[in-house]
């Protein structure tokens, strides 16, 4: 170009540099494309459909190789899952992207904790997969939490949460206690304070450095858990403050905090992780999904030491669901993919992974778990403690604030009296703050 | 059209004959002194126009971009501060004036979180700067291998907050972490440092410590390499040993760079947020049970995504906000003392 000349290069800058501005905002618009396209920019690549499943924490589908299978069987079909390691970052990005009608994935796992607000608050988004399903086959009170008031459902039931108690055989033989699974559950069978006074009995004689129990708050999800009364009345209700369910689960955890039994962790955190390897308490209260973590985290030096009994009451403690947004753009395709997913098959198969319990009981009769597991756990009958269990769990209630309302429970009023020395009314004072800050009162 | 292949052809000749800057300096001259006439003139407004509206192009993706993703979220912020707005329905805001304030002055939590975040500040930006001065100092010696030394002092500053408040943790942790047991060596007390209000603040205002001591003290060594070295001659020939060069010379040539750094550092203090959050574990945004240190971007955080209340949330990051305006006031005024006053 020896005809440019400064003046025209000037030109050529000019338009350059307005062609770059276009271009970033053409690119910032591409980005908001790109959200929605997460559910319509699949169809590139010789008309296949890419779905992508947004899920939290290790949600076990990827582990046990559910996506690679189905592909395989639906050639023409791309999963992509979309994982946000954090529950308390997953679920406020997931509620702005539903409501913004885009950017959320063709499937959406949602958290027990959860459901109730997208229950009540966010139903006309997901496509009713109740009329998609046989809804029997699922565990009455599961369907029932994910089926609003006139009857559309919202999710599929993934796993469950049925409780029992993981204890160390080798830390309660030390101790001279019961060791045989059967006559253990015999013991604190009906009430979570039964359970409190087997721990009394431990310390008398605890092995040095050991508690008998990892968190007085483990012992309040697990007591509540098993109570038909939890924070909501049926009518959406506030009745926390009320609750016989509340005052059984807190009386329960305020013996074990006042009581010098709890190795006053915080459930998921690093030292938690670490008290498992170092045996630092002989129990926990066993929801099926914490089995992988007491094998993970204790590792190999735990092998054939642990022990599972029955627990106290027949209790829930956390499970999922998964929904299909109605703002993505390959609905159909989704639909079929969690209906896949959620099969009894599919469920027992995750369960042999990751040892997360089916919602299904049409799934319990071929459950197998790892043989590893089975030895871990000195070859108790898993399978059978989680079924027994999770058959006779009591229909809960869950509210639009169940969440944050049991986190100021167990991490404020909880944690104040087991850390901090308070009195249990103290506790309950800090605790009824905090709810009452929550709830905008 | 005609006239502008003229014009191209003309120029090509000018600059064929005289390459170089000469040419275009000359016209530029004549740009924008009196127009050219002729079939120039729509050239000439062209260029004139290209000569006013080109540096508003060049920086326009920076306003742009600003008024996009800064002005339009600060004013929206404003305006969902007056409202009742859940996270859960966004499409459904009921005004309620100041109420979200009122709420928020009220609150004894607003009140625990402001003051913790100016304690975590001084005690966490204090130190930080002293510390990174005198490492500044020893490192503005003649070392062996000083290179390594200034890369080991970024290290810190690189790593992610994640991962060094995970080792912080596990370091503090009360039962079995290492500070503890070394405590348990020298006889004192273990102390639950996560639950205790001095304790958890002195912990999270460690990592910040030693994300940002090595940062700083780069800057600092900068500045003090552009400090003359007669400067140091002369105050070594008037018998001033080490420390008084270092408060007589090195600490007034510093005073432009100490200023900048105390304004960064106060300005990320007020705007604390990732290390609480993690160091507080599953339910950080709560900063302990007693909310003992929680920061008011925690304050913020916990209302707004884990309550799901973001009229109030954006009331707090208003006065946050506001916070921050007195905060660079005062920040102003102190300058101006200093400079006046040198």
């Amino acid at each position: 170009m020896r005809t440019s000349t400064r003046g025209s290069r000037r030109l050529v800058a000019l338009a350059a540099a307005a062609a770059l501005t276009t271009g970033l905002l053409a690119g910032c618009a591409d980005d908001g494309d790109d959200g929605s396209s997460n559910s319509d920019g699949g169809t590139s690549g010789g008309g296949k459909t890419t779905l992508t499943v947004g899920t939290f924490g290790v949600f076990g589908y990827k582990q046990a190789g559910l996506y690679d299978e189905y592909m395989k069987q639906n050639p023409d079909i791309t999963i992509k899952e979309n994982v946000t390691t954090r529950t308390d970052v997953y679920w406020p990005k997931t509620l702005t992207r539903l409501q913004a009608g885009s950017g959320t994935d063709d499937l959406q796992a949602i958290e027990i904790g959860n459901i109730a607000e997208a229950v009540q608050t966010q139903a006309d988004k997901f496509v009713d997969l109740g009329k998609e399903v046989d809804k029997s086959q699922w565990l009455d009170w599961k369907t029932a939490q994910a089926t609003t008031k006139d009857g559309k459902t919202i999710g599929l039931g993934t796993d469950i949460g049925p409780m029992a108690v993981c204890y160390r055989k080798d830390l309660f033989k030390a101790a001279g206690l019961e060791t045989d699974r059967a006559k253990l559950a015999e013991q604190w069978k009906g009430d979570w304070s039964k359970y409190v006074d087997v721990g009394k009995d431990y310390m008398k004689k605890a092995p040095k450095g050991t508690k008998f129990v990892d968190s007085a708050s483990s012992v309040y999800n697990a007591a509540l858990g098993g109570e038909p009364e939890r924070y909501y009345d049926k009518d959406a209700n506030v009745i926390w403050d009320k609750s016989s369910g509340v005052k059984t689960a807190w009386d329960a955890s305020m013996e074990v905090a006042t009581s010098d039994m709890s190795a006053k962790l915080k459930q998921f955190d690093k030292p938690w992780d670490q008290a498992f390897a170092n045996a630092k308490f002989a129990t926990v209260a066993c929801p099926a999904w914490m089995i992988g973590y007491i094998q993970e985290k204790s590792g190999d030096a735990g092998k054939g030491k642990w022990d599972i009994a029955a627990a106290p009451t027949a209790a829930n403690w956390g499970g999922a669901f998964v929904g299909v947004p109605t703002a993505g753009k390959h609905q159909k395709e989704a639909i079929a993919l969690a209906k896949w997913l959620t099969a009894p098959e599919q469920q027992a198969k995750v369960f042999a992974k990751q040892a997360s319990f089916p919602s299904i009981p049409a799934a319990y009769p071929s459950l197998k778990p790892q043989a590893a597991t089975t030895a871990f756990f000195s070859n108790a009958p898993i399978t059978q403690i989680f079924s027994d269990s999770a058959k006779t769990i009591p229909t809960q209630i869950f509210g639009v604030k169940d969440q944050p309302i049991g986190t100021a429970i167990t991490d404020i009023g909880i944690l104040q009296v087991e850390q901090k020395g308070k009195s249990p009314a103290q506790g309950w004072d800090a605790a009824t703050k905090e709810i009452k800050d929550v709830l905008g009162q | 059209m005609t006239s502008s292949k003229q014009a191209l052809a003309r120029s090509a000749s000018s600059a064929d004959a005289a390459p170089g800057d000469q040419p275009g300096a000359a016209r530029r001259a004549q740009g924008r002194g009196t127009p050219p006439r002729g079939p120039d003139s729509w050239r000439s407004r062209l260029y004139r126009w290209d000569m006013k509206a080109s540096p508003y192009a060049f920086i326009a993706p920076f306003f742009i971009f600003f008024g996009a993703f800064g002005l339009i979220p600060l004013l929206y912020t404003a305006w969902y501060s007056l409202h009742n707005v859940q996270l859960s329905n966004l499409d459904q805001q009921t005004w309620v004036g100041l109420d979200n304030y009122r709420n928020l002055i009220s609150s004894d939590f607003f009140w625990t979180a402001l003051k913790n975040t100016f304690t975590i500040g001084v005690i966490s930006t204090v130190p930080q700067l002293i510390m990174a001065l005198g490492i500044a100092h020893l490192l503005n010696y003649k070392l062996r291998g000083s290179t390594v030394w200034r890369v080991v002092m970024l290290t810190p500053y690189a790593t992610s907050v994640a991962a060094a408040t995970l080792v912080f943790v596990l370091l503090y942790s009360w039962d079995g972490g290492m500070i503890n047991w070394l405590l348990d060596f020298v006889g004192v007390d273990p102390v639950n440092w996560r639950e205790s209000t001095w304790g958890s603040q002195f912990a999270v205002s460690s990592i910040v410590i030693w994300r940002w001591t090595g940062y700083n003290a780069l800057i600092y060594l900068a500045a003090m390499q552009a400090i003359p070295a007669d400067l140091y001659e002369s105050a070594a020939l008037d018998g001033a040993g080490r420390w008084q060069q270092f408060r007589h010379v090195t600490i007034p040539m510093l005073r432009p760079t100490i200023l900048f750094t105390v304004v960064v550092s106060t300005i990320g203090a007020t705007q604390l947020f990732g290390e609480p959050l993690l160091f507080g574990g599953a339910s950080g945004s709560k900063g302990g049970s007693e909310h003992q240190y929680q920061t008011l971007g925690l304050y913020m955080y916990d209302q707004g995504w884990i309550i799901g209340n973001l009229g109030k949330a954006s009331a707090i990051a208003w006065t946050m906000f506001l916070i921050l305006l007195i905060v660079a006031a005062v920040n102003l005024l102190i300058t101006r003392r200093l400079r006046k006053s040198q």
